[in-house]
């Protein structure tokens, strides 16, 4: 590893606080998110890893009540002015569990294609292509694309799903446990994509397990009750961790 | 505590099976009793009307004789007036209710407004005819139409299809709506491109149970005015001289079935009530067959949508 390369810069939190209602999820998080590098958030259960990502596409906008203080800058992520579809557009996302839509395996993948306004079959044949290929699924479909996509197996789902999110060629990928529905096979498919995409695309994973983490990411965040406890360089944080919370967690003596 | 005997949970066991056994003969009975209702009624009417399942009762007029009255006004004044409904009720029902579950704030507004619409389900159908006689006849001057009859249909069942199409849209899973925004979809073309065709089937199903039920509806029909004796169908678009508007068809005056076989069954001469059993007939068939239609479709379109 080039250790001396310096990253740049493609997002950064910045005193980040969210609140459900009343109720307080993120605590003045700071955290810089490097340009073409993986990211990963780990943490226990509830500490608030998936409400941290989905300020990154202002999923929380989309249900009353939910508020955010701080901001995600340089790509203006939060600020109050930026219309969320704006963001939502350049920042792709892959849910825990594969949610294809009930369309052909062509549509789903064109779907976001189509939200802009594409409708010349000959470009969308190309993208689709290239995003199937992208997601390394273009040789288990290619014959099938107008078949049901949730006839496909979870793996497969959730490859297309990633095809559908690379579709409309985000600048930021937020992954939240893209694998915990997945068996070991399908799983291994999907870390190795992870690391391909990194050459194009800034991206940023939740994950339970931590080898994962270890195997895919350049940085790794620890968050504990809506904290950012520690951020760092993967190998630093797994060999030596500064804080006891982030020791405790990746010996296994916690969460 | 000491652990049961064998004997001991046998015992138990049948004293439960026996309960078992008791409520099984208890809704089997019931279940009897309603089918036998349904069968007993549509046999009877099969039985009495017999002698008028004729092609000429479905193309006769109503008329003085009984051998000769026919149905021909009153199944063409039904679906007719169906028709009208369908077209005014479908859309703003589904509109509303896209609306009230995809866009309207929570609030004590649409709080007051939720509860109202389940309210509106269960005010008796005439009440609507007395509105309706007031707005749609006088007021806005469509007269004893057929206009008048599908927009107070319309009204009746607008209440079925907002809560028909409330439940299907809140059958859809939110990660699909979530997956449709993430790629940066507005909630409009969320509606159109996911929403609305996955909440079909059960949105069809809510208009035909409704459609079902407004083919059956008197009272209200009769308090706006329909005729009860009408030798005339209502003019067909372009047809006759002058030649009819497209639209001429929905200011005639009408009858329906409902209408027809209360008039049968009030006159004294008793052939007229082997006329009303056979209309009786027809319409349950309509209804039954509207009823296996909406179950069609949403075997068809279900098979597609799973998530
Ligand atoms: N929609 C919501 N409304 C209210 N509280 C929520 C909501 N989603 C998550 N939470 C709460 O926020 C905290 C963080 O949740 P989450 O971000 O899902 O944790 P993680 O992904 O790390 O398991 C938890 O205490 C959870 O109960
Ligand atoms: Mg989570």
């Amino acid at each position: 590893m080039q250790s001396q390369e310096t990253p740049t810069l493609k997002a950064e939190a910045r005193n980040l606080n969210f609140f459900y209602g009343q109720m307080q999820a993120l605590k003045k998080i700071n955290m810089p998110v490097y340009d073409k590098k993986v990211t990963a958030l780990i943490g226990p259960s509830g500490c608030g890893k998936s409400t941290y990502l989905r300020s990154f596409n202002r999923m929380h906008d989309l249900y009353p009540g939910n508020r955010y203080e701080g901001e995600i800058r340089n790509t203006n992520l939060l600020a109050a002015d930026v219309d969320p579809i704006e963001v939502r557009m350049r920042v792709g996302m892959v849910f825990q569990k594969p949610n294809p839509f009930p369309k052909s395996i062509f549509e789903n993948v064109a779907y976001g294609l189509r939200v802009r306004g594409e409708n010349n079959r000959r470009v969308l044949d190309d993208k689709v292509e290239r995003a199937l290929r992208d997601a390394a699924i273009w040789e288990e479909v290619k014959d099938r694309l107008p078949e049901q996509a949730p006839n496909l197996s979870g793996g497969q789902q959730q490859r297309l799903c990633i095809a559908r999110a690379l579709a409309t060629d985000p600048e930021l990928l937020l992954f939240d446990e893209p694998t915990s529905a997945l068996d070991p096979i399908a799983t291994a498919a999907i870390e190795e994509l992870i690391h391909d995409l990194k050459k194009r695309v800034t991206i940023l994973i939740v994950t339970h397990n931590m080898q994962q983490a270890a195997r895919v990411s350049d940085y790794t965040a620890y968050m504990f009750l809506g904290e950012m406890i520690e951020f760092g360089k993967t190998d630093e944080i797994f060999i030596k961790p500064k804080d006891k919370r982030t020791e405790d967690y990746i010996t296994g003596r916690m969460g | 505590m000491k652990a049961l005997t064998t004997e001991e949970i046998r015992a138990v066991i049948a004293r439960g099976k026996l309960r078992d056994n008791l409520f099984k003969a208890l809704g089997i009975f019931c279940l009897s009793f309603a089918l036998l209702v349904i069968v007993a009624l549509i046999a009877d009417m099969v039985i009495k009307g017999s002698e008028r399942f004729t092609l000429d009762f479905f193309l006769n007029f109503a008329s003085r004789r009984a051998t000769q009255a026919g149905i021909l006004s009153a199944w063409v004044g039904s679906l007719l007036v169906m028709f009208v409904t369908a077209l005014a009720a479908v859309p703003l029902g589904v509109a509303a209710g896209l609306y009230l579950e995809e866009y309207a704030k929570r609030n004590w507004i649409t709080t007051v407004i939720e509860i109202n619409i389940t309210n509106l389900a269960a005010v008796p159908s005439i009440v609507y005819g007395l509105l309706a006689l007031g707005i749609f006849v006088y007021q806005f001057g469509f007269g004893q139409s057929i206009l008048s009859a599908g927009l107070t249909l319309a009204l009746l069942i607008l209440p079925i299809i907002i809560v028909s199409t409330r439940e299907a849209i809140r059958a859809i899973p939110a990660m699909i709506r979530e997956g449709s925004m993430a790629v940066g979809a507005t909630r409009w073309q969320t509606c159109r491109y996911h929403i609305v065709p996955y909440a079909m089937p059960g949105i069809l199903t809510g208009v035909i149970i409704g459609l079902a039920r407004a083919i059956g509806e008197t009272a209200p029909i009769i308090t706006i005015g329909a005729l009860t004796f009408i030798a005339f169908l209502p003019p067909a678009p372009f047809a006759g001289e002058p030649a009819a508007g497209l639209f001429d068809w929905v200011m005639a005056p009408f009858t329906v079935m409902p209408i027809q076989i209360f008039n049968w069954t009030s006159r004294p001469d008793p052939a007229f009530e082997v006329n009303a059993a056979a209309a009786g007939f027809v319409l349950m068939a309509m209804v039954l067959s509207m009823n296996a239609v909406a179950i069609y479709l949403r075997y068809k379109m279900r098979k597609n949508i799973k998530w």
